[in-house]
């Protein structure tokens, strides 16, 4: 095979590999699902439409030249999906390192390495602006329909930010590995994928409530101060923005350039590394910190044993510390107007309330998954004398304690500006924190921890099912503060929810 | 022979997935025998382990250990137990010691009875160097080590082990093989599953030979060359021979 027949094989395996990886996470890796699957995206394509209407629908008939307030608020718009690729693509890129069972393989080939890994980039770059454009279709299609084929452009916008948000994940990860090494890098890469995507929608709402009082970050975009200190309108900054309007084939010519030669950078900076920096990644992902020996062992019963066990285990989850961050960062700008409370007796309070109990119940989700279905060693813990309820109980216990310690002091904190506010959020902590762990009970797989990011392919209903569990409990949380009796609605829908729920569940009975 | 001499005594055990894994089988293994399963693959060997242990429920028959009916007293004979798979389920985020405290805890063990042990056990392993790592960054055959400590931490009575020697070394094979021989000298029953038919020559006192899902013959080595008329043939001649003329069956 010549060295381009051998690079087009490979292109196509990776592409193949991605293929296979993005439909076994839609199916739940069940063949038999594809068909059912198929429709179900359609069915799921065409429905977006109308969110999307409602969303984007009035902006449809914007044209140039436009008001800074304008090109500031698409902008950011833009700058935001740009975020969340490149959260998604350090992501995919942590992966490629750490994960990839292939590299010996690859490795051991007789193909020049840096050609091999510049396609790995390319796959990643390609399937990151993939997705992009698959989730952008929606809002896309409604801006065509409505406001007329200028805005096709658009299409080419989100492959040019897609493009450089994957060069800037690859270079940001490689110079971290450069930076602090390979063990540090894989963690301090789960904590940036996690918090970048949230982390400029969060800036703009507490700048919303310290300067407007609203948790509306439209209201810091289209206020005067922003169109103030934004640049001029001829700055390259609105570039992205102007080539979505359909201003010119030029310049959105001019962007689907600068993400390629940036990509091209990367591949041409990088690629030669690339190998070693897999390799030094799969060598020391392993390695943790040395000399922990407990001097003696403790004593205590088999369900503390148990508890103990899975204490350690989630201290130790770098995923679980990312996510638990990223929980409670989005905790911030609610908590806001909690510590302007203290000065005055703002209402705005009460948004803390939902959001509360929608990360309690999502939280709660994630560690039951982990503690319940991820057990690394269930022939050891199966074959333990012990009745398997007892089990299950100590991991429930588990669960709950370590959202009590989370939430806990969040409510006392809620208790000194209002108590009833306070005693309504943790019955909503407490219901919401059960009934997610129900679910992942109900619903429960044998797997391995390191599956965590799989965890909703095994079952999609019990993914729904939980969401919508946390949402239900957060809106009757937030209801009971407002309108009581509209609690009383929602709470029976949510219970409703989660009763059919176990009704098609596997563990029913 | 009185259920309460044997360690392991099976009756009619049969289990079916999509066919039929294990065949009304009957075994009996007694008090301080080191009993080796071998068979051919998907002969049924971890199937019939995997229910004694308790990870799968039979479709039919019955397991006693030590006399305590296994499925209707599944605790009480778990703790006279010890299971090790061929691929060694271990924490990757604690140390050995960590591992081994969480494994005497779950079945009760005074600790510092189990801190002793556990360091004893993890020292004549060869794993005293990495006794404070976390378990992420080791080898198969040292996970391998550190499961076979966390079994015999509890100083179990009946160890089970399929195919525990997969993916050692020699050196760590020949530390793993006397451990388990000084277990049997000190009392404990082994029933192990082994593709390593000279390891089964060499160690079991009874060695059993299954084939889908029946036991197809059984005794010491020189019971099974007598069985088969063939005085002085080595047990992989005697294997083959007895899974070829069940295969044409």
């Amino acid at each position: 095979m010549s060295s381009d027949a051998a690079l087009t094989w490979f292109a196509r395996h990776e592409l193949r590999l991605a293929w296979r990886e993005w439909l076994a996470m839609m199916t739940g890796g069940r063949r038999r699902r594809k068909r059912a699957v198929a429709i179900g995206l359609i069915v799921f394509a065409a429905f977006m439409h109308i969110p999307a209407w409602a969303v984007i629908g009035r902006f449809a008939d914007l044209r140039l030249p436009l008001d800074k307030s304008s090109l500031i608020v698409i902008t950011a718009s833009i700058f935001l999906a740009w975020a969340l690729m490149l959260s998604q693509a350090i992501e995919s890129v942590t992966r490629v390192f750490y994960a990839r069972a292939d590299l010996d393989l690859i490795m051991s080939s007789p193909v020049k390495l840096s050609n091999v890994f510049s396609i790995r980039i390319a796959a990643i770059a390609l399937s990151i602006t993939a997705m992009a454009l698959l989730l952008s279709t929606p809002f896309v299609d409604v801006l065509v329909i409505v406001g007329g084929v200028r805005w096709l452009s658009a299409f080419g916008v989100v492959i040019a930010i897609g493009l450089s948000a994957a060069a800037v994940a690859i270079a940001a990860t490689i110079v971290l590995f450069r930076l602090i090494g390979p063990a540090r890098t894989r963690l301090v890469a789960q904590i940036l994928a996690a918090i970048i995507g949230a982390g400029f929608v969060i800036a703009l709402q507490v700048a919303a409530i310290l300067s407007y009082g609203t948790l509306s970050r439209f209201a810091v975009l289209t206020s005067d101060a922003a169109a103030a200190i934004a640049p001029g309108i001829d700055s390259v900054v609105w570039w992205p923005a102007r080539a979505a309007l359909g201003d010119g084939e030029a310049l959105l010519l001019l962007l689907l350039s600068v993400g390629l030669v940036l990509l091209g950078a990367v591949m041409a900076m990088f690629s030669a590394s690339f190998a070693d920096t897999a390799v030094s990644a799969s060598v020391h992902a392993g390695s943790g910190p040395q000399d922990i020996r407990p001097k003696t062992f403790r004593g205590g019963s088999r369900q503390q044993a148990l508890r103990r066990k899975e204490f350690v285990l989630l201290r130790r989850d770098t995923w679980l510390i990312s996510q638990t961050l990223m929980q409670l960062l989005y905790l911030v700008p609610p908590a806001l107007p909690l510590l302007r409370s203290f000065a005055d007796s703002s209402t705005a309070i009460i948004l803390i309330t939902p959001v509360i109990v929608m990360a309690a119940g999502q939280l709660a989700g994630g560690l039951a998954w982990l503690t319940i279905s991820g057990e690394d060693a269930a022939d050891l813990v199966a074959t333990a004398p012990l009745p398997p309820a007892r089990i299950i109980r100590a991991k429930i216990e588990v669960v709950l304690i370590a959202i009590g310690m989370i939430f806990a002091p969040l409510v006392l904190a809620l208790g000194v500006a209002s108590p009833p506010q306070a005693a309504v959020t943790a019955v909503g902590v407490i219901i919401g924190a059960t009934c997610a762990t129900s679910i992942q009970l109900w619903f429960r797989v044998q797997a391995k921890r390191s599956q965590f990011r799989r965890r909703q392919t095994s079952s999609r209903l019990a993914t729904f099912a939980e969401a919508f569990s946390s949402i239900g409990w957060a809106a009757t949380a937030a209801l009971a503060l407002v309108v009581p009796t509209a609690a009383i609605i929602s709470g029976a829908l949510t219970a409703a929810l989660l009763a059919a729920t176990w009704k098609l569940s596997p563990r029913r009975g | 022979m009185k259920s309460e001499q044997s360690a392991l005594q099976v009756r009619g055990l049969t289990k079916r997935f999509d066919r039929l894994a294990v065949d009304a089988l009957d075994l009996t293994v007694r008090r301080g025998e080191f009993y080796a399963l071998v068979g051919p693959n998907g002969a049924g060997k971890t199937t019939t382990l995997r229910m004694v242990a308790g990870l799968l429920r039979p479709d039919a028959g019955t397991v006693a250990i030590f006399g305590i009916d296994a499925l209707a007293e599944p605790v009480a004979a778990k703790q006279m137990m010890a299971w090790v798979s061929d691929e060694p389920m271990i924490y990757d985020k604690l140390a050995p010691l960590e591992y081994l405290e969480f494994v005497a805890g779950l079945w009760g063990v005074d600790p510092e009875v189990a801190h002793r042990s556990a360091r004893d056990l993890l020292v004549s392993l060869g794993l005293e160097p990495h006794l404070g790592e976390r378990c992420e960054g080791f080898s198969k055959g040292m996970r391998q080590k550190v499961a076979l400590a966390g079994a015999l931490v509890h100083d179990p009575s009946l160890i089970i082990l399929d195919e525990p020697l997969t993916g050692l070394d020699a050196v760590s094979a020949r530390h793993v093989k006397g451990l388990l021989s000084d277990r049997v000298r000190a009392g404990s029953t082994v029933i192990m599953t082994t593709h390593i038919l000279e390891v089964a020559e060499r160690m079991a006192d009874r060695i059993g030979v299954i084939a889908a899902g029946r036991l197809v013959a059984e005794g010491t080595l020189a019971e099974l060359r007598q069985q088969n008329g063939r005085s002085d043939t080595s047990l992989e001649d005697l294997f083959i021979a007895l899974v070829d003329v069940e295969a044409a069956a």
